[in-house]
């Protein structure tokens, strides 16, 4: 069997609690991911789902190397980057791209849309930039105008569409998104789902898709880890997750989704 | 007459208009529910009758009825004590709701203080009445605490307790839900039932989420644009909405039960038709 993109083996990380940080001394640790081993395949599209402060985003942050962990392994593609140098790291940064909540926050300003998209390519000394910024545009259904607009002047969901041509534009084999379709308007989230799942097959990418909402999981991803508390509490095939939920947590989850449909006494 | 009657309510920024005409009506103790995507003006239509649109924005034509009364024809403080005793909010975000530098228990007490005149022990006596029917543990220490102190689902259920402290007889929910995990959100729904249930509240619940309605909500309005689509029960639009508009906005809500026929995107032809209606709409008002 192929080597799996990634491989996490016993992720620990914990965060200082300044809260309860003594006047002299170091504050307190909490501990954030308690030691998380799971693969992602290539090719695979795969689930982080879990509640607020379950650390389903530290997880994504630590996998791509945002954050440091204190103890165990990353390997992706068969190197270990735990903790590879900067300098050693950024060959492989151009292969991993992230897409991100807020495109409002996450897009610079002042940068018109086409520079935006350039940014990684220059960072990587790529050529035939502008082929490239005008093939992304394309590939997330923008129009080639949109090069010389503002972040501002677009809506919603034409902003997160930029931060997904961003995010492609150097050709990476994967990718994490990070609740790219929570602040969305439902009728843009179902455009930005079709998206990242045609291009997750025209390119062939791996895709791994950090949500609070089942529903949307279900619709894209064919893994499901289910985090709470930092630690996986489920990790099986999607179909599996949503026909056969094991973990009490997951089925706590899908029992307090409110289905759009006539259901009396959900609430008693 | 309806609790709360709007009639033909138009709200313009400049002379770009926000609210279209809009009518709608909630009888004393109904869940009713303002549906839309961003930017259909259902926070606006709340703002309106509590009297806290921004500045720049202006009540430009209509009328609001409050318990009988016409809102628009009465003066400004007459208008506020009216609001005051008779509505309330609960706002989405309780954490730039509550004052981050104040202690819970006397941003309660401190309404019924002021706008209703009661003595201070009464206020906080009722306060921890009110914090024990949201079923918050230990009412007497939470009054101590600071916002930042608690949970998200804590500090909403304060802001539920705070909104029925001076037994309003509407309150405006305005997407009190959504900055909240789904299990807690399962729990704030129920709790806002229970003590809607319970006071005989009317209650205009805002939301982008069709889940939530069909779980919490008797009779609903959908608006597009700032103009009422459809006016319905909450019983028949999930049988069937009956405008084009609605039927893909519940088509395009997610539902796990269901993958391969919902999150479907709302069809660019529907979304030309529903503004082709409101320029009309617009046209013929000229």
């Amino acid at each position: 069997m192929a080597v799996p993109l990634f491989e996490i083996r016993d992720l620990r990380l914990s965060f200082p609690d300044l809260a309860h940080k003594p006047l002299f001394g170091a504050a307190p640790r909490v501990e954030v991911l308690k030691g998380l081993s799971f693969d992602i395949q290539r090719g695979d599209v795969i689930g982080i789902v879990g509640g607020s402060g379950s650390g389903k985003s530290t997880l994504g942050r630590a996998m791509v190397r945002l954050l440091d962990v204190d103890a165990g392994q990353i390997r992706f593609d068969g190197t270990d980057i735990t903790h590879l140098e900067e300098d050693s790291l950024r060959p492989l940064r151009k292969r991993i791209q992230m897409i991100f909540q807020d495109p409002m926050s996450s897009l610079n300003p002042r940068h018109r849309v086409g520079t935006i998209i350039a940014g990684p390519l220059q960072l990587h000394g790529f050529d035939q930039i502008r082929e490239r910024v005008d093939f992304a545009l394309s590939q997330v259904g923008l129009p080639l105008a949109f090069r010389s607009r503002y972040p501002h002047e677009l809506s919603g969901g034409q902003r997160q569409r930029v931060g997904i041509a961003r995010a492609i534009a150097t050709e990476p084999d994967f990718i994490l998104a990070d609740e790219v379709v929570s602040g969305l308007d439902v009728s843009s989230q179902a455009q930005v789902l079709n998206l990242l799942e045609r291009l997750v097959s025209d390119m062939g990418l791996t895709l791994a898709f950090i949500s609070h909402d089942l529903s949307v999981i279900r619709r894209l991803c064919q893994t499901t880890l289910v985090l709470h508390h930092g630690e996986i509490v489920e990790h099986s095939a999607t179909d599996q997750l949503f026909g056969n939920p094991q973990a009490q947590y997951t089925r706590e989850l899908l029992d307090a989704i409110p289905l759009p449909e006539l259901s009396p006494g959900w609430l008693d | 007459m309806s609790f709360l009657k709007l009639e033909g309510l138009n709200v313009r920024v400049g002379s770009l208009p926000i609210l279209r005409d809009v009518s709608l009506q909630v009888e004393s103790g109904e869940v009713r529910a303002l549906v839309g995507e961003s930017g259909a003006g259902k926070s606006m239509i709340g703002k309106a009758i509590l009297g806290t649109l921004p500045d720049a924005i202006a009540v430009t034509g209509g009328r609001i009825y409050l318990d009988g009364d016409d809102l628009m024809t009465l003066a400004a403080k007459d208008r506020r004590r009216l609001i005051g005793s008779k509505a309330a909010l609960i706002p989405q975000d309780p954490l730039t709701a509550l004052n981050p530098a104040r202690r819970v228990g006397p941003q309660i007490s401190n309404r019924l203080v002021d706008i209703l005149g009661w003595r201070r022990q009464d206020a906080e006596k009722r306060v921890i009445e009110l914090l024990h029917e949201v079923h918050i543990p230990a009412p007497e220490r939470v009054m101590r605490a600071y916002p930042h102190e608690l949970s998200g689902g804590m500090r909403q259920r304060i802001l539920i307790a705070s909104a029925f402290a001076a037994e309003p007889r509407l309150i405006v929910a305005d997407e009190p839900t959504t900055a909240l995990d789904v299990t807690v959100q399962k729990q704030i729904l129920r709790l806002i039932r229970d003590m809607q249930r319970r006071h005989g509240t009317a209650l205009l619940f805002v939301t982008h989420d069709l889940g939530v309605v069909s779980k919490l909500c008797q009779s609903m309005t959908v608006l597009y644009g700032g103009k009422v689509l459809e006016d319905t029960t909450v019983d028949q639009f999930f049988r069937g909405p009956a405008h084009a508009y609605s039927a893909a906005l519940l088509a395009a809500t997610p539902k796990y039960t269901d993958p391969d026929s919902s999150l479907m995107p709302v069809p660019e032809a529907v979304i030309r038709a529903v503004e082709a209606e409101i320029a009309d709409h617009d046209q013929r008002r000229l």
